[in-house]
């Protein structure tokens, strides 16, 4: 019977021919629907912008860096300082296996202390340096303009003088059209040579546009920092858990430094990887709720199909009474009201996801150019407007078997002699 | 045609039993033209209804061109009066949204002919009729005769053997009521069964035999000579 084109034409007749009623019917499913689009489009809109946010830096990361203890241990009282060293990230790596990457860095003028003196010919500055490895690019990515390039081995190996500068750095060393790369810069007193400019990307923790960066063994021998590390920016592997991990690298490190397990301030860390599921968890739990609030909709609008099924039934109850006196079948009445209710659940359906989409291009058209905001791409993935579309489906049938049996239950003799 | 053995047919109104129909013999041949006269509460739409299959007799016969009518569930019900049975109601009972061509088409439509001979037939029909020029206005734009003859052009389309007519007439005026009356003889003409149920004196005339019902017995049931309508018209 579904498969018959006339009784498509039938139904498709019958629904036509009833406009304020199909129009009413319609409206109820097809809001539902578009609500259903539009919330889990703005739920995956923020949860992509949220992921934008975190994409350039490694999303199960975390920094450590040490502090004063707090506990006496091993004969030391407390308010001792820790130090890093260059030798912890090796004891890291061997004693815990999830570290993907350890990056120790110095910085000078981030962390309390003076910035150092940039100079260029007349143009001179205050601005961070940091003492690192190729590898921090690893953690939080940095992204360098073309024709320069960020630190590599070599630069470690052979203690060059290079550095990477930022985006403010160039606007405020250098002229308009000249190209920094290759250009010599002033550090304190010694001259290096300017190898990239990083480009600058809100939401990369304490960094900034002004920031140099220059291999750790040159700002080893510069500022004389020996085998001390200022702070560990460490990755785990993905499927690693982030938390565990932390735990860990504070456990080994307090080990290594005498420091009782129990102090807690001795080593402070901020993890990023628990922030971001964090983060992630509450744009789930939206994702979720827009799903919950979506579905509960569709199911009111159904709803709304139904009782206005019904109430066409009892209006058509002498059209469907002479039907069945001209020979059709309880079944085929009951198809008729089944599949106009899928019918008109269907069409609305694609009517509210294409209206949905529509204004979820508006959104994204409009936040295109919003940076501050996370809120990037609003898309509704597939599976979700199928399932969508199957509970419609689904929902559609049953809720028009109440219309279709009661179509069914008044005797034709009745239907007709009804006035 | 239609042979019917004491047939009964009591309805339950609370906690009375109405015996609507108390033991009707009554047999009907091909080719005949029936009127089934009574007052009100005879019986005599309980038994059209029943001829109809519309209603289900309690005790009794009831044979349709050879074929008992037995075990009538709803199903072969609607089957049977697809198959056996055309309507012609008193409130015409034309679906409203559906044009005259439409209308004439949807018995065939639950015989599953396909489209375009569907409308072929039904124009056939309406042409029959004398409506072929109104075969895509809707009931609202036709008058009370006319849709009169879109539902017997309807009643027609799906060939039965046998043309069931509550009070055709019963909603039109007299000039129009004959107009009708003629079309029916003519149809009557060509060979089909009809059974009238009237309570009009003049239409009953029209017929070739006038069975009286009172009180759910036939209290008469005659051959008459038929008054050809178009002597009035």
């Amino acid at each position: 019977m579904i498969f018959r084109r006339d009784t498509w034409s039938e139904i498709l007749s019958s629904v036509t021919k009833n406009k304020a009623r199909t129009t009413i019917t319609v409206i109820g499913v097809l809001w539902g629907i578009f609500i259903y689009i539009t919330l889990s489009g703005a739920a995956k809109g923020l949860d992509n912008g949220f992921e934008r946010q975190f994409e350039r830096v490694a999303m199960n990361s975390m920094f450590v860096w040490t502090q004063q203890t707090s506990v006496p241990y091993k004969g030391f009282k407390t308010g001792r300082f820790i130090q890093l060293k260059l030798n912890d990230v090796r004891t890291l790596k061997t004693k815990i296996p999830e570290i993907q990457y350890v990056a120790p860095r110095n910085a000078k003028g981030v962390f309390g202390g003076d910035a150092p003196n940039i100079t260029k010919d007349l143009k001179h500055g205050k601005y961070n340096v940091y003492g690192d490895f190729p590898v921090v690019v690893k953690i939080a990515t940095k992204d360098i303009y073309d024709g320069g390039r960020f630190l590599n081995e070599e630069d470690i190996k052979h203690d060059r003088k290079v550095c990477v500068i930022g985006e403010r750095t160039q606007r405020e060393l250098f002229n308009k059209d000249e190209n920094p790369v290759g250009q010599f810069i002033k550090i304190d007193n010694s001259y290096f040579q300017v190898i990239g400019v990083h480009k600058f990307v809100q939401g990369g923790g304490f960094e900034d546009d002004g920031d140099i960066y220059i291999p750790f063994s040159t700002f080893r021998k510069l500022y004389n920092t020996g085998e001390n590390v200022g702070w560990l920016a460490i990755a785990a592997y993905n499927d690693a858990d982030v938390i565990e991990v932390e735990k860990k690298v504070k456990t080994v490190l307090k080990d290594i430094h005498s420091v009782a397990q129990e102090d807690e301030r001795a080593i402070g860390s901020f993890n990023l990887g628990e922030i971001f599921n964090k983060v992630q968890g509450f744009s789930k739990g939206l994702t979720f709720l827009s799903l919950v609030v979506g579905v509960a909709t569709i199911f009111a609008g159904v709803i709304g199909i139904g009782n206005i099924l019904l109430i066409s039934v009892k209006e058509r109850t002498r059209e469907l009474g002479v039907r069945r006196a001209l020979g059709a079948t309880p079944n085929e009445v009951k198809g008729q009201i089944i599949l106009e209710s899928v019918f008109l659940t269907l069409v609305s359906g694609v009517l509210g996801i294409i209206l949905g989409a529509l204004v979820l291009a508006g959104i994204n058209a409009a936040t295109q150019d919003v940076t501050d905001f996370p809120y990037t791409n609003p898309t509704v993935p597939i599976p979700y407007i199928i399932g969508a579309l199957l509970i419609m489906i689904i929902l559609g049938t049953l809720i028009g078997l109440i219309p279709a049996q009661r179509a069914v239950s008044i005797k034709p003799i009745d239907a007709l002699r009804e006035e | 045609m239609i042979a019917i053995k004491d047939l009964h047919k009591s309805y339950k109104m609370g906690s009375n039993v109405l015996h609507v129909l108390k033991g009707i013999n009554f047999n009907v041949e091909e080719g005949e033209m029936v009127a089934i006269m009574g007052s009100s509460g005879s019986g005599k739409s309980t038994l059209l209804n029943i001829v109809g299959m519309l209603d289900l007799l309690d005790t009794g016969s009831y044979t349709l061109d050879g074929v008992p009518i037995v075990n009538l569930n709803e199903t072969k019900a609607a089957k049977y009066r697809n198959k056996f049975l055309g309507f012609i109601f008193q409130s015409f009972n034309l679906i409203n949204y559906k044009t005259a061509l439409e209308n004439v088409a949807l018995p065939l439509y639950y015989q599953r002919v396909p489209k375009k001979e569907r409308d072929e037939k039904a124009l056939q029909y309406l042409t029959k009729v004398g409506l072929a020029n109104w075969a895509t206005h809707l009931p609202s734009e036709l008058s009370g005769g006319q849709k009169q003859r879109v539902a017997i052009a309807r009643a027609l389309a799906a060939q039965p053997k046998v043309l069931l007519a509550d009070e055709p007439t019963g909603a039109l005026d007299s000039t129009t009521s004959y107009e009708v009356m003629q079309l029916l003889q003519e149809i009557n003409d060509e060979g089909k069964t009809l059974l009238v149920v009237t309570h009009e004196e003049d239409i009953a005339k029209m017929c070739k035999r006038i069975v009286q019902l009172k009180d759910g017995v036939i209290i008469e049931d005659k051959k008459v000579n038929q008054i050809r309508a178009s002597e009035y018209v």
